[in-house]
């Protein structure tokens, strides 16, 4: 359990974010005055976009960790397009796009150069979205990872290729539906048993943190940042992030779906060291996987007249696997970590 | 001080001279003596700071470079065939982002089938990714060019391949004069980046241009060539002042003044060309040579210039444009536009073949004759071609058409005396 989850940020029945629960030190990077905004507004995201929110926290947090000395590499994606249609610009950081599937490497060229200047003041930063990582970046991610050079990697994570028009990705949930894989035929959306856990593997490589976050908890992926940052070598955050253009989910809605993977247990968020689980955020309130995939229109085929029964109780059980595997429900039986508010 | 050194070894010690500070590979014969090479050079200290990174692929190698130069770093890798094609999108990216890599391709022909030794296909199929391209014809010449490729680079903001042929030059051992340090430091002053990724003064690189700036864009980076058509000599001129010998340039024409054929070529099949030229010359027939030290920018002007009193010019090439001929004699043809000299292809060397002396000087005796085809196939073996061609026609499912040349080549082989 880790030290800030003593503190319950969210307020019964209202889960609002307590900022103003804690003291000066432990508020969020988000609400400080001396805030960077390294990804400025007048950006091109859509409205809602969860994207463009978890990057801001992220590498907010980064550049507060690093002492506003940092270097962000991005992979061709949503990120790159939506900051960067020169002349103009998002970043108020130094920042590079090489193209799709190099981020990583690109990233370790950087920590080199800066490396062979004497530069350890520096900081770099990499970050993709899930394509850019888990499939066309993948062999460069592993790389970094076995090498174990000095970069933070983030991936976030909308679950599809939704630069290009939403097409499937080795990270596109069960039954989704994706532009090549639609809900047509027998078995609509993505193929149930297919898919990559990056997360794991990046466990695997052995490397000295690993985290997966949310955007529906910004207070928790700014502390993973952080933490990630006070850490040299290879490091990688995975942060889910809602889609509204490709998941077809009201773009109110990002925070509430997003909240919603993590408490039915489909995007558990924990933290590892050298490939062991240290971490979790435990699951206050397990809905059904109902609850957060009737919301959004890629899954749209799963209900209704044609309801797939099936393939419902096939997601419900992953849900039911994660929150068994990371003990995700572990803190209500055990009873003794239930401080705070 | 001459040196017997085998041309990887001998590149090495020049890169090493360079003070390269970050050098990232992924090994492909025939150019990994070279990183090898420089990895201990880098683990013993004698470059300095310089980080040594081993990538995952020839595309990590090159990503990993295209982000230390980025960070302003001198950067350098070695690839080849197969390894030049699986970087190739971030050989294209490097170039567009302006940035100086220097890269040594130990040229070696892509498969299938797979074959390791020289042929120039590799870099031929990156000759318009933006890079400048210059053709080492001896290992002398391969470490000279390599110091004056960063100069080059630096100054451009370009990134240069220097190609050597595989085997040929990276495994022959040879006579070399490595220069020393001090020298080179004289040559080539630190790496001075036009743009740089720095906290102190931030800026956003490799972002997105529409339709509106990318022409102008491209258009600067074909600047950047026209650029080094004047420097490849001016700096072989100011090498040659400092270090007492001609290496480099954009071309070198020997015995070409009153010649009515001359054979152009890449590399180091130009010592076996003068060779046949002298043996021509001999006998009084007038025949030149001119070697392209440099095919990225293609030298068009010095090109004309040498050719045009010609009759002939004959193209030797070690690459093959399929469904078209020659690659280099197309550009050769661009730059004779207009003129009465005919140019005549010569595809040769494919996959390591030897390019004889022999073979070279009866093809321009038929060409001379005006009986050479076009495009002429070197020394090609057309029992094997004719009896593979039949075997195809009789049978729909005829299988691996390598294997059943190989048996055909064996058993001609095997009935020579």
């Amino acid at each position: 359990m880790t030290d800030r989850q003593r503190i319950k940020f969210y307020q019964t029945g209202t889960f609002t974010v307590g900022n103003r629960l804690l003291g000066e030190e432990e508020r969020t990077v988000q609400s400080r005055m001396e805030r960077t905004n390294s990804l400025n507004s007048g950006h091109r995201a859509c409205q809602g976009c969860g994207e463009a929110l978890g990057a801001r926290y992220a590498v907010d947090a980064a550049m507060r960790a690093s002492g506003h000395r940092l270097i962000a590499v991005n992979a061709t994606g949503c990120l790159e397009v939506f900051s960067t249609p020169y002349p103009e610009s998002s970043w108020k950081i130094p920042w590079l796009h090489s193209v799709f599937g190099n981020a990583p490497a690109v990233a370790t060229g950087v920590a080199a150069a800066l490396r062979a200047k004497g530069r350890t003041d520096v900081k770099v930063l990499a970050q993709g979205g899930d394509g850019g990582t888990v499939d066309i970046g993948f062999g460069c991610l592993s790389g970094m990872f076995e090498r174990n050079d000095d970069v933070l990697y983030v991936c976030y994570d909308n679950e599809a290729y939704m630069n290009t028009g939403v097409q499937r990705s080795g990270s596109t949930p069960p039954s989704a539906r994706t532009m090549t894989t639609p809900a047509v035929g027998d078995h609509p959306g993505n193929p149930i048993g297919t898919g990559k856990n990056v997360p794991r593997i990046a466990m695997a490589h052995g490397l000295a943190y690993v985290a997966t976050a949310s955007v529906a908890d910004l207070r928790d992926l700014e502390a993973k940042v952080t933490k990630a940052m006070g850490i040299s070598g290879s490091r990688y955050i995975h942060i889910h992030v809602p889609c509204p253009l490709g998941w077809a989910h009201d773009p109110a809605l990002t925070i509430k779906v997003a909240r919603l993977a993590v408490e039915s247990g489909l995007f558990p968020l924990f933290e590892a060291e050298f490939g062991k689980i240290t971490g979790r955020s435990f699951i206050r309130r397990k809905v059904p996987v109902d609850r957060y995939l009737e919301l959004q229109g890629r899954f749209k085929h799963l209900f209704g007249d044609r309801a797939d029964r099936a393939a419902l109780a096939s997601i419900q059980s992953i849900a039911d696997a994660h929150i068994a595997e990371y003990g995700l429900g572990e803190e209500e039986t055990s009873g003794g970590n239930s401080g705070g508010t | 001080m001459l040196e017997q050194l085998e041309g990887s070894q001998a590149v090495a010690a020049a890169v090493a001279r360079c003070r390269p500070e970050v050098i990232s590979c992924y090994p492909i014969t025939p150019q990994t003596h070279i990183v090898e090479n420089l990895s201990s050079r880098v683990r013993r200290g004698e470059i300095g700071s310089c980080q040594f990174i081993n990538a995952e692929s020839e595309f990590g190698a090159l990503s990993i470079l295209i982000g230390a130069s980025a960070a302003g770093a001198r950067t350098y890798t070695a690839t080849g065939s197969q390894g030049l094609l699986f970087m190739a999108e971030a050989v294209y990216n490097a170039s567009g982002l302006g940035l100086p890599i220097v890269m040594t391709i130990g040229n070696r022909a892509i498969g299938a089938p797979i074959n390791i030794w020289n042929d120039h296909s590799d870099s031929m199929s990156m000759r318009d990714a933006g890079w400048i391209q210059l053709f080492a014809e001896t290992n002398q010449e391969a470490v000279d060019l390599h110091i004056q490729a960063f100069r080059l680079a630096e100054e451009l903001t370009c990134p240069v391949m220097v190609c050597m042929d595989g085997f040929i030059l990276t495994h022959a051992i040879e006579p070399v004069d490595i220069p020393d340090q001090e020298s080179v430091d004289g040559f080539l002053p630190p790496y001075d980046p036009v743009q740089v990724l720095d906290p102190e003064d931030p800026v956003t690189i490799g972002a997105m241009v529409g339709p509106e700036a990318f022409a102008e864009v491209r258009y600067l980076a074909h600047h950047k060539q026209l650029r080094a058509l004047e420097r490849i000599p001016q700096l072989s001129a100011e090498f040659r002042e400092q270090f007492g010998r001609t290496s480099g340039g954009l071309s070198d024409a020997y015995r070409t003044d009153d010649a009515d054929t001359i054979v152009v070529a890449l590399g180091s099949v130009n010592g076996t060309i003068r060779d046949a030229v002298d043996e021509l010359r001999d006998k009084g027939i007038k025949v030149g040579s001119l070697k392209l030290g440099s095919y990225r920018p293609f030298p068009v002007a010095q090109v004309r210039a040498v050719l045009h009193p010609s009759k002939r010019a004959i193209v030797v090439e070690k690459d093959l444009a399929l469904g078209k001929g020659g690659i280099v004699s197309s550009d050769v043809k661009m730059a004779l536009r207009g003129l009465p000299t005919i140019v005549q292809t010569v595809i040769a060397g494919l996959g390591g073949r030897s390019i004889t002396k022999d073979s070279l000087i009866r093809m321009i005796g038929e060409a001379r004759a005006g009986h050479l085809d076009e495009p002429h196939f070197l020394d090609l073996n057309w029992t094997a071609i004719h009896q593979e061609l039949d075997r195809q026609r009789r049978e729909r499912r005829s299988g691996p058409t390598p294997e059943h040349l190989l048996r055909v080549v064996n058993a001609v082989n095997a009935k020579l005396p």
